[in-house]
């Protein structure tokens, strides 16, 4: 199993925690696992991108063109990566802020209302943490309890009140993933 | 099995600082390698195991720094970027010539000049060809993975102390940004001052009694003495050419066409070759670990089997190349390939490149 994926949004939506909790997973279950940012200029009030690669064997390059899955998180990602996900591959966005939804046929597209149903859970910081779920229902890569280990490992202990939140944001995200 | 762990690049190499036992660590910011100088403040090191870690004033204070602390016998190490290793080439000359071990890492970025701050390797030639005056020559490192930036620091200070020379690791801004899984090795504890005694007799840690005056300097202005010390360096030089020339090979046993490259380059071949491999062309990889040395014999060997070529692919515009060139001896194609200047190529455009230069052309 190979799961090559690249998360997109703007900086501060939580698009590179999200992708270094997802990789944390995958080393909890003996994964490969790699985390590529884009980093430099492109961060500083604008978009952010993570590459993140699960694997079974060894992993070779770490950038990528083409994607089995996209999650996008805002409208220059959506302009930026609807056309690199692969034929037959998965794009999974929150339609909150897009004005040009996605309009390929040759791929699996999902919605999840991540910014709203974080906002109705009262905390709009785990909104990724409702992508994550929605993802992981889509593609159940890793296992939850092992998402859960991911968060207890790369939290810092005083967070850690916290996972109990995080896990029922991942939860709502499960249960609020539409296919359209 | 040791820690695993989940790190950036330019946090395993680090961490692999405070783990292999490094006595003093002296740097100066520069993306994209500041995650080392911040991760060992925020980790204090000077709690763990009484490492130093200081923000020198510039990178020319921070090769000093370790002229001085590598000439008592510690371990010494900096970091830094393209520019900023540029700031060091004269200290590594002086270091080179007064034959004091310590470790410089460049985490490479686009240039020339200040160039931008996205993954480069265009600094291939500054690296194994003398970035400064004199003839010496670095023991060079190019590790390709997370777990290579750990594993490289500890080897890096073996190699150094073995042979009394700096030893650079090369990586770039994609190896030292990325993060991947790591083994970090277990704490190999520091020297105490007696142990860098007895193990340095060399370092310039304090007259014996009833010994001589340990002097340690790149300054000898007669030219038959400085001969004579250019002869040793130059054995000694041969040396480490027997002895520790690194690499790997991949899928070279049915090869016909063979991709030279290392670092980050390397990570994108194996792609590129998986995906020639799935059209049946028959490529393999030959990825030099060290630079220099650089692995002169595994070149000549493929081409005495008759390969078809030799990519060069090099995020450069063709440095590596010339020293492939100088083994084949126009025995067979030498071509290059890559993005420079900041610009990563993809895996497609490597095979693109493979089919157009080598098999096509």
């Amino acid at each position: 199993m190979t799961e090559e994926i690249i998360i997109a949004g703007f900086g501060g939506q939580g698009v590179l925690s999200m992708g270094k909790i997802l990789a944390y997973s995958g080393i909890m279950q003996d994964q490969e696992v790699s985390w590529l940012p884009s980093y430099g200029p492109e961060m500083r009030g604008g978009t952010a991108n993570v590459a993140v690669i699960v694997s079974d064997e060894r992993i070779s390059s770490p950038t990528l063109t083409a994607f089995d899955t996209a999650i996008i998180l805002n409208q220059q990602s959506m302009d930026k990566f609807e056309h690199s996900v692969k034929p037959g591959g998965v794009l999974l966005y929150d339609p909150n802020g897009i004005i040009h939804h996605p309009t390929r046929k040759d791929i699996t597209i999902y919605e999840v209302q991540g910014a709203k149903l974080a906002a109705e859970m009262g905390n709009t910081k785990i909104f990724n943490m409702v992508v994550l779920g929605a993802y992981l229902k889509v593609k159940p890569i890793v296992k939850l309890e092992n998402v859960i280990r991911g968060l207890k490992k790369s939290l810092p202990e005083r967070y850690h009140k916290l996972i109990p939140l995080n896990e029922d944001a991942i939860t709502m995200g499960m249960n609020n993933v539409n296919k359209l | 099995m040791g820690e695993l762990k989940l790190m950036k690049g330019n946090e395993a190499l680090a961490e692999a600082a405070i783990r292999a036992g490094v006595d003093g660590y002296f740097g100066y910011p520069i993306t994209p390698q500041s995650e080392v100088i911040e991760y060992l403040m925020a980790e204090k090191p000077f709690e763990r195991t009484g490492m130093v870690v200081l923000q020198a004033e510039s990178e020319v204070a921070s090769i000093n720094m370790l002229y001085g602390g590598g000439g008592t016998g510690k371990k010494v190490m900096t970091s830094s970027s393209s520019p900023g290793i540029s700031l060091m080439q004269e200290g590594l000359s002086y270091l080179a010539g007064a034959e004091i071990p310590c470790v410089v890492a460049n985490v490479v970025r686009g240039g020339p000049g200040l160039g931008d701050i996205q993954p480069a390797q265009s600094d291939y030639f500054q690296s194994v060809k003398g970035g400064g005056h004199g003839d010496y020559r670095l023991l060079v490192l190019a590790p390709s993975s997370v777990q290579e930036m750990s594993d490289f620091v500890p080897l890096a200070f073996d190699l150094a102390f073995k042979y009394r020379t700096p030893a650079l690791i090369v990586s770039d801004g994609l190896i030292g940004q990325m993060m991947e899984k790591v083994e970090l090795f277990d704490q190999i504890p520091r020297l105490t001052d007696e142990e860098v005694i007895k193990r340095h007799p060399w370092a310039t840690n304090g007259k014996p009694k009833g010994g001589e005056r340990r002097i340690l300097t790149s300054l000898d202005l007669d030219p038959h003495k400085l001969e004579r010390h250019n002869w040793h360096l130059q054995e000694k030089y041969k040396t480490i050419e027997e002895n520790e020339v690194r690499f790997e090979m991949l899928h070279c046993e049915d090869a016909e066409y063979i991709i030279v490259a290392y670092g980050s380059s390397a990570r994108i071949a194996q792609k590129s070759i998986q995906l020639a491999r799935e059209k049946g062309i028959k490529v393999g990889l030959l990825r030099p670990i060290t630079l220099w040395p650089f692995p002169k014999k595994p070149i000549d060997e493929l081409t005495k089997k008759g390969v078809k070529g030799f990519l060069s692919v090099e995020m450069s515009a063709g440095q590596m190349i010339e020293d492939v060139k100088l083994v084949v001896e126009g025995r067979t194609k030498v071509e290059h390939f890559g993005r420079y200047g900041g610009v990563i190529h993809s895996p497609e455009q490597v095979l693109e490149a493979l089919e157009q230069k080598l098999i096509g052309g």
